[in-house]
């Protein structure tokens, strides 16, 4: 058990979010889609130049920059 | 009586799909009071009733953060409709099911169309629908808008529970907050504190949230009052920043996804497969936004697009064409020479055919890309994209702006100015609403067909493609350029769905295709018109003056003096193989005449001084006095440059059996070649946006500052860039 931040993951790796740094309009639109602390997360893919990345949190895809990634993180095995 | 009600819901649940299938053609698109966001209205009406159906904004939250968010939350406070019918999408239930207590905070009456059952299904997702009802206290109703299944027992469901009082929903978000809501209550209801509008608890919660809509109005409101409230805010959030290390908004958040989550372990949902197992959607994607094989298949998707457009509007472009030539042929014939039938033909049915020729093409590019924005192919491109474009100071929501304005081809720039309303970053949509002038819009789109079908006829869909890398090319260097210089500044938020792929409605592609194209049509029926009618006046007027025209009339009797009657009874009436060879040779000489007099009547015209005034300048960059003319028209409307360089060669021209189109002419004509054409090209894709496009820009930038800029800039860029590429390419051809 490591916590990590998001930019960090790999792809396919799943992990489960410990907690959101930001606030303001950036945590908020984070907290919006479903990404709080304790949800489950799986890292999807990267886009060709390596950013952004998709997440599958919930049954659904999400894609986010690295620099927001930033403020997300995650507890892995 | 009739029943207001709107639909609300998160993007992609299928809120058009369900307000097309409830409305049917009974539809009206406008806008909000004040602002650009595309507001629809319908009614549905049947033996239960007439209701008035409003279409929200889909968001996926209620703050003051985006436009949409806005609009939507003000026009249920404002409006007060007596249902909100929220869609919510069956597949996606728990961030659904977020914003819908959002909607039920607000304490309006709510009903959930529980959407796309049939994807959940195949998902292996089960829900118990009876018992979400119970435990929300709203009534659920399963539905599949795609083929309109469940929408009759939706609306009875509506029709019993309209009107309905209701105790707006309360959330618990934890006793620190929950005991300060009190307290704030407590200060609004003897108050009355913005009560008009919103439910104490409600306002108080917005508070929380940093809600600077509602901490403006409550300022504005009573400012003792709201004072008071900040402070309790103020200390609650010291009191749970030191304790918990968190932030109110935060905590708001995390319980409601809580409490959707409380509700949904109830047995409400349950799995038969992996929840995040690989969909059909997800194998695609790795292909699809694969490092290699992505950006060649995006190439390939645009140049197919293209291909699409062009090999199958063709037959009804020749077709309309025809008919417009037949027309004008018509006319010619019918009508007796004069002010009249020069209007008739030059400003009229030229102008007309102009535009309404270009209509097949248009249409095909708007199902191309409303097809591709339904499958959700357009999303993977702001994903791809995304990367690229922030390198030039814009985001990656950008690519939405650029593609409605003509990204991909066809677009308009009018809503595309008014598309980057959504974003929120000041400089970033500056940025943006200055540069997606430079795409490839459906009203520049005639002119390039025009030029290429002269021009370019071998390599069409090559040259098209060409023409689409230049004008993205060319808008994120000057974006890049801007944001470095005159709008300088950090990036905004980049957090959206990728939705699943899905195929496409016929209906949603034809209903979404025909509101375009009919919206392109009105633009062109009015401002073209009376624009076309306008120019043909600025390129008639004022006429040749007598002595001049005496001139010409000399010329003509010196031409015939000393023919006999019969001979020049047969140069009129006779065809040209049975004439002899000096009947021909006056007959030439006399058509000469002619030519040289239309053409001196255009020159002389006021559109004719000023093109001639600037050709000296002009001729630098390819372009002679007909060009100008056109654009100075295109500046009025983009596919003005066509109507106009068709009156200015029909004017131009005698003959009245020559209705052949417009590019068969400019290839026989002077000084046109492929380097006058592509530097025609170039200017037309980057000179000043038309001028509706820089009223938008106006409106959207709140000065004239910015339009003026564009107009300027724009122009001297476009120039500065046809005089280099003449320049340079006289030197090779
Ligand atoms: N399988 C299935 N597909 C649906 C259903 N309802 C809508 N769709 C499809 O889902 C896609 C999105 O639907 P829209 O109606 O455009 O969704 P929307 O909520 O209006 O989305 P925005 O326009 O982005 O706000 C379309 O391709 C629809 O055909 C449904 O019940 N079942």
């Amino acid at each position: 058990m490591k916590i990590i931040n998001l930019r960090q993951m790999n792809v396919d790796q799943t992990g489960i979010i410990n907690s959101i740094k930001a606030n303001g309009e950036l945590g908020q639109r984070i907290r919006d889609m479903g990404l709080i602390k304790g949800k489950e997360i799986k890292v999807q893919g990267r886009a060709p130049l390596n950013d952004p990345v998709s997440l599958r949190i919930m049954g659904f895809t999400l894609m986010l920059r690295n620099n927001e990634a930033d403020h997300i993180e995650v507890e892995v095995q | 009586m009739s029943t207001a009600i709107v639909l609300a819901g998160n993007p992609n649940s299928g809120k058009t799909t369900l307000f097309n299938e409830l409305t049917g053609g009974r539809q009206h698109v406008g806008n909000y009071p004040g602002v650009t966001v595309e507001k629809k209205q319908g009614t549905y009406e049947t033996d239960i009733g007439r209701f008035d159906i409003i279409d929200l904004p889909g968001t996926y939250s209620l703050t003051a953060y985006s436009l949409e968010e806005v609009v939507a939350r003000d026009f249920l406070v404002n409006e007060n409709p007596s249902m909100i019918v929220n869609i919510v999408d069956a597949s996606n239930l728990e961030r659904n099911l977020y914003l819908s207590v959002q909607f039920m905070e607000m304490g309006i009456p709510v009903c959930i169309a529980l959407n796309m059952m049939d994807v959940a299904k195949k998902r292996g997702i089960e829900i118990d629908i009876d018992k979400l009802s119970k435990l929300l206290k709203v009534p659920v109703v399963p539905t599949i808008a795609r083929s309109g299944k469940g929408k009759k027992e939706l609306m009875h469901a509506v029709a019993a529970n309209a009107f309905k009082d209701v105790e707006p929903l309360k959330v618990s978000y934890g006793l620190d907050i929950d005991t300060a809501l009190d307290d704030m209550v407590k200060l609004i209801q003897p108050a009355g504190f913005l009560t008009d509008h919103y439910k104490p608890r409600w306002t108080a919660l917005k508070y929380f949230e940093n809600d600077q809509q509602v901490i403006e109005a409550g300022k504005k409101e009573n400012k003792t009052i709201a004072l008071k409230l900040e402070r309790v805010v103020q200390k609650t959030a010291d009191h749970l920043s030191s304790t918990l290390d968190a932030h109110p908004e935060g905590i708001i958040a995390d319980h409601r996804y809580g409490f959707v989550n409380s509700i949904l372990k109830q047995g409400v949902i349950r799995f038969y497969q992996d929840e995040n197992r690989l969909l059909l959607s997800d194998k695609i994607d790795k292909i699809v936004t694969n490092k290699f094989l992505g950006p060649l298949i995006m190439a390939a998707v645009l140049m197919g697009l293209y291909k699409f457009t062009f090999a199958y509007s063709g037959v009804p472009v020749t077709f309309l064409e025809n008919v417009f030539g037949w027309a004008a042929g018509f006319a010619q014939q019918m009508l007796p020479d004069g002010i009249l039938k020069s209007l008739m033909i030059s400003g009229i049915i030229n102008g007309v055919g102009g535009v309404l020729g270009f209509v097949p093409l248009i249409m095909f590019m708007f199902l191309g890309i409303s097809f591709l924005e339904d499958t959700g192919y357009l999303a993977r491109m702001s994903f791809m994209l995304d990367r690229v474009f922030r390198m030039f100071g814009l985001h990656g929501s950008s690519v939405m702006a650029f593609i409605v304005s003509g990204g991909i081809a066809g677009g308009c720039a009018v809503p595309g100015v008014m598309a980057t309303r959504t974003l929120k970053s000041p400089k970033e949509r500056l940025a943006t609403l200055l540069t997606v002038p430079f795409m490839n819009c459906g009203a520049k789109l005639p002119v390039f067909a025009l030029l290429v079908a002269a021009f370019f006829a071998e390599s069409k869909a090559l040259v098209m493609l060409l023409i689409t890398m230049i004008s993205w090319v060319g808008a994120l260097l000057v974006a890049w350029a801007l944001r470095s210089t005159v709008i300088k500044g950090e990036s905004t938020p980049f957090i959206m769905e990728l939705p699943p792929y899905r195929l496409p409605t016929l209906k949603g592609l034809l209903i979404h295709t025909l509101e375009r194209t009919w919206q392109y049509m009105r633009k062109a029926g009015t401002v073209i018109l009376g624009i076309s009618i306008l120019l043909w006046a600025m390129m008639t007027f004022p006429g040749l003056n007598k002595a001049r025209l005496a001139k010409f009339e000399y010329k003509r009797a010196a031409i015939t003096s000393g023919l006999s009657l019969q001979t020049l009874n047969d140069i009129k009436t006779l065809e040209e193989k049975s004439l002899t060879k000096k009947a021909l040779a006056v007959k030439e000489n006399l058509l000469q005449v002619d030519l040289d007099q239309a053409r001196a009547a255009l020159k002389n015209s006021i559109a004719g001084r000023i093109g001639t005034s600037i050709e000296g300048v002009t001729r630098f960059a390819g372009f002679n006095w007909q060009t100008n003319i056109a654009l100075v028209g295109g500046f009025a409307a983009k596919e003005v440059v066509v109507s106009t360089l068709g009156t200015a060669y029909s004017l131009g021209e005698v003959d009245p059996q020559e209705t052949a189109s417009l590019s068969n002419k400019l290839k026989k004509e002077k000084g046109w070649g492929p380097l006058t054409a592509f530097s025609l090209i170039l200017f037309t894709i980057f000179y000043s946006p038309c001028f509706v496009t820089v009223v938008c820009i106006a409106r959207e930038t709140g000065s004239w500052k910015w339009p003026a800029f564009s107009v300027i800039f724009n122009t001297i860029l476009a120039f500065t860039i046809s005089l280099v590429f003449y320049q340079v390419g006289s030197i090779f051809f």
